[in-house]
């Protein structure tokens, strides 16, 4: 009963203090509030930052499994991704991949070269990224046109001179006019016009931004644009996710068989799955939100050290009402629970104005990005809430200890002669 | 029966770095239930050391104090809160009401530590009951500072009256008053006293202490006299304290 008193009598005084000298608390309470609202927002935007990419790399689809030229080891990345060109990886490697007999769970496969050209149409004259890859590449991206058709597999091996234009090039090279069967030229060699992607969107993990390039079949891209007969990489479509596992086992084995390669760590290739992908994107923004984290509760300790600063001034301030409260009957417990009790108040409502504030910095930057065309979501970790009123109650705890400890030894002999 | 209070060769001493003060210098005495006793001496005399020590505010150097027959030097620091609470009150000189606070608020705050199990119902009606006693009731709800200095000492004998102590021990109440609320002080003491608490009060006035129905005084930390006081003075309201 008399703690339940004490810290009702704790709660309202301590309330009253901070009232009472508005700006005294504001100061005392804003380390407080900076941290956990730092807190909030870090793991708020994190949060939604991992869920933008993460939707991004879902919109590909997360049956994918990437063969990259050059070995590599499991956690470094492959050399290939350092612009080094090999040229291990052939059109004859795709054809062995999509072999179902061999690789029954290969739902599609696609082969891919890409670079930048000129491309010209009769009025606008651009340099844009391009594509060369198979037929099967709408299967394996998930890709859907606008209009027109995407080539053949005829087309794909006869070197035809067609092109698919990504959304936002066909806008730009023909300004509103319907690009289909008209003739651009693309390295000074004239290309028929036969579709339009949809919009797409920017996609973070794609091969390269599909709204603005243009997409030509393989063959034509090796042979004409870049001059070359080598993959930059295969792309495979899995059946479903579980096939993932066993699937890169036998595209290594695969591929090891067709490269006469006999000792795993001298592949000339690396195979890589879009969960992979996930976990890796998943890591690094973990990594990114403890940092900030950590950088957080550096400033909710800075907040607890003011805390315990303003503590201090209360006792010495307080002392002939500590005097006081002795002599009608207090025990030294009921000073030091009265003391901590004030300062996880003071504490904890910096912590609730900190969440409150942090939930509208998020809250504010999710409407500025979505007005950037973002799709970015509003998301709270109720953890981080949690966190923030827990860290907010122990450094109240923390550092009102040492004021507690020293009120509660005062004297009430010296407390009612103080003056 | 136990003496209310038996002192014998009580002795203080207050080291500072380089000082030693000899506070009190072997003071023996006994104080009955019911008794109204003047504490009286010039300032430095050591009257008020004496006082907190009576109050279980402070422990003596040396020697023995037996309150209702215990010996305070075998109190721990919890049972000695415990008795402030429940059989000691305090009224001091300059109040010591907790601004920003409520005369009900300033009454109540024994009963939040007092150990004994106690109910909100019953906690109002101690409050209100003590407030009766020192006449405030219609300013129950104000706030300290609102009050005059009269009225402050009177929330503060409420206080001490709260838990309906045997003992009240009285530092000075009436040194900050004016002599009309001095005198109210005075005679709320007295009635009191009459319904059978026992008064310890503590002065440097000889008007004063002349309300009180012995006088100890206390010349250099020892008891120069110790007598039923002459011509006690009864307080009546409207009469002024000189």
């Amino acid at each position: 009963m008399w703690l339940l008193y004490t810290t009702a009598g704790a709660v309202k005084i301590s309330l009253k203090n901070l009232i009472a000298s508005k700006v005294r608390s504001f100061l005392t309470v804003l380390g407080i509030v900076i941290g956990v609202a730092a807190v909030i927002i870090i793991f708020s935007v994190g949060l939604s930052a991992q869920e933008l990419i993460l939707d991004q790399i879902r919109n590909i689809g997360s049956n994918l499994i990437v063969v990259i030229p050059g070995g590599s080891n499991d956690d470094g990345p492959p050399a290939a991704m350092f612009g080094i060109a090999i040229t291990s990886l052939t059109y004859d490697d795709l054809e062995e991949l999509r072999k179902k007999n061999k690789l029954p769970d290969v739902q599609a496969a696609a082969g891919y070269v890409m670079g930048t050209v000129k491309v010209e149409s009769d009025t606008e004259d651009l340099t844009r990224s391009f594509l060369g890859t198979t037929a099967s590449y709408i299967e394996v991206e998930n890709a859907s046109l606008e209009k027109g058709r995407f080539f053949t597999k005829d087309e794909e091996r006869n070197m035809s001179k067609v092109v698919v234009l990504g959304s936002t090039i066909a806008k730009d090279l023909f300004a509103g006019r319907s690009p289909l069967d008209k003739v651009i030229e693309i390295k000074d060699q004239n290309f028929t016009v036969i579709g339009v992607f949809k919009e797409r969107g920017s996609s973070a993990m794609g091969v390269t931004d599909q709204d603005g390039s243009v997409t030509v079949p393989l063959k034509t891209a090796q042979k004409l644009i870049l001059g070359i007969n080598h993959l930059a990489l295969i792309r495979l479509k899995a059946i479903d996710e579980k096939s993932i596992k066993p699937l890169k086992a036998n595209i290594a084995a695969t591929l090891r068989d067709q490269h006469d390669i006999d000792n795993p760590s001298d592949d000339d290739f690396t195979i890589r799955d879009q969960a992979t992908a996930l976990g890796l994107v998943g890591d690094i923004t973990d990594v990114l939100r403890y940092f900030l984290l950590a950088i957080g509760i550096i400033s909710l300790i800075v907040g607890g050290v003011g805390i315990m600063n303003i503590m201090l001034i209360a006792v010495s301030q307080r002392i002939r009402e500590i005097g006081v409260r002795r002599a009608v009957g207090a025990k030294r417990a009921d000073i030091l629970v009265q003391f901590i009790v004030e300062s996880i108040t003071v504490s904890l409502v910096g912590g609730i104005i900190g969440i409150i504030l942090g939930i509208s910095i998020a809250f504010l930057a999710a409407v500025i990005i979505n007005s950037m065309g973002y799709n970015w979501q509003f998301l709270l970790s109720p953890f981080s809430i949690i966190t923030a009123v827990l860290i907010s109650l122990g450094i109240g705890l923390i550092f009102g200890v040492y004021p507690a400890t020293k009120a509660s030894k005062i004297s009430p002999m010296e407390a009612l002669r103080y003056d | 029966m136990s003496k209310l209070i038996q002192v014998i060769n009580l002795h203080k001493t207050y080291q500072t770095d380089e000082v030693k003060t000899l506070a009190i210098r072997g003071v023996s005495f006994e104080i009955e239930r019911g008794e109204f006793v003047a504490i009286m001496g010039p300032s430095g005399s050591g009257k008020s050391t004496l006082m907190q020590m009576l109050g279980l505010l402070d422990q003596p150097t040396k020697g023995e104090y037996f309150l209702t027959g215990r010996n305070a030097s075998d109190l721990s620091d919890d049972d000695t809160a415990n008795l402030r609470n429940v059989n000691i009150g305090f009224v001091f000189q300059s109040f010591n009401l907790l601004s920003k606070t409520t005369v009900y608020e300033n009454v109540e705050l024994p009963l939040l530590y007092d150990h004994r199990k106690t109910n909100a119902q019953e906690n109002r009606a101690k409050i209100l009951k003590a407030l009766k006693a020192v006449d405030l009731e219609h300013r129950i709800d104000h706030f300290s500072n609102q009050l005059s200095g009269g009225e402050k000492q009177r929330v503060a004998i409420a206080r001490a009256l709260v838990n309906d102590p045997d003992l009240i021990f009285a530092d000075e109440p009436t040194g900050n008053l004016d002599s009309k609320s001095g005198t109210q002080i005075m005679k709320i003491l007295q009635n009191l006293n009459n319904e059978g608490k026992t008064i310890i009060l503590v002065t440097h006035e000889t008007q004063t202490a002349k309300h009180a129905k012995r006088i100890i005084y206390v010349v250099d930390g020892k008891i120069s006299s110790d007598k039923t006081t002459g011509s006690r003075l009864i307080a009546k309201n409207g009469e002024r304290l000189k």
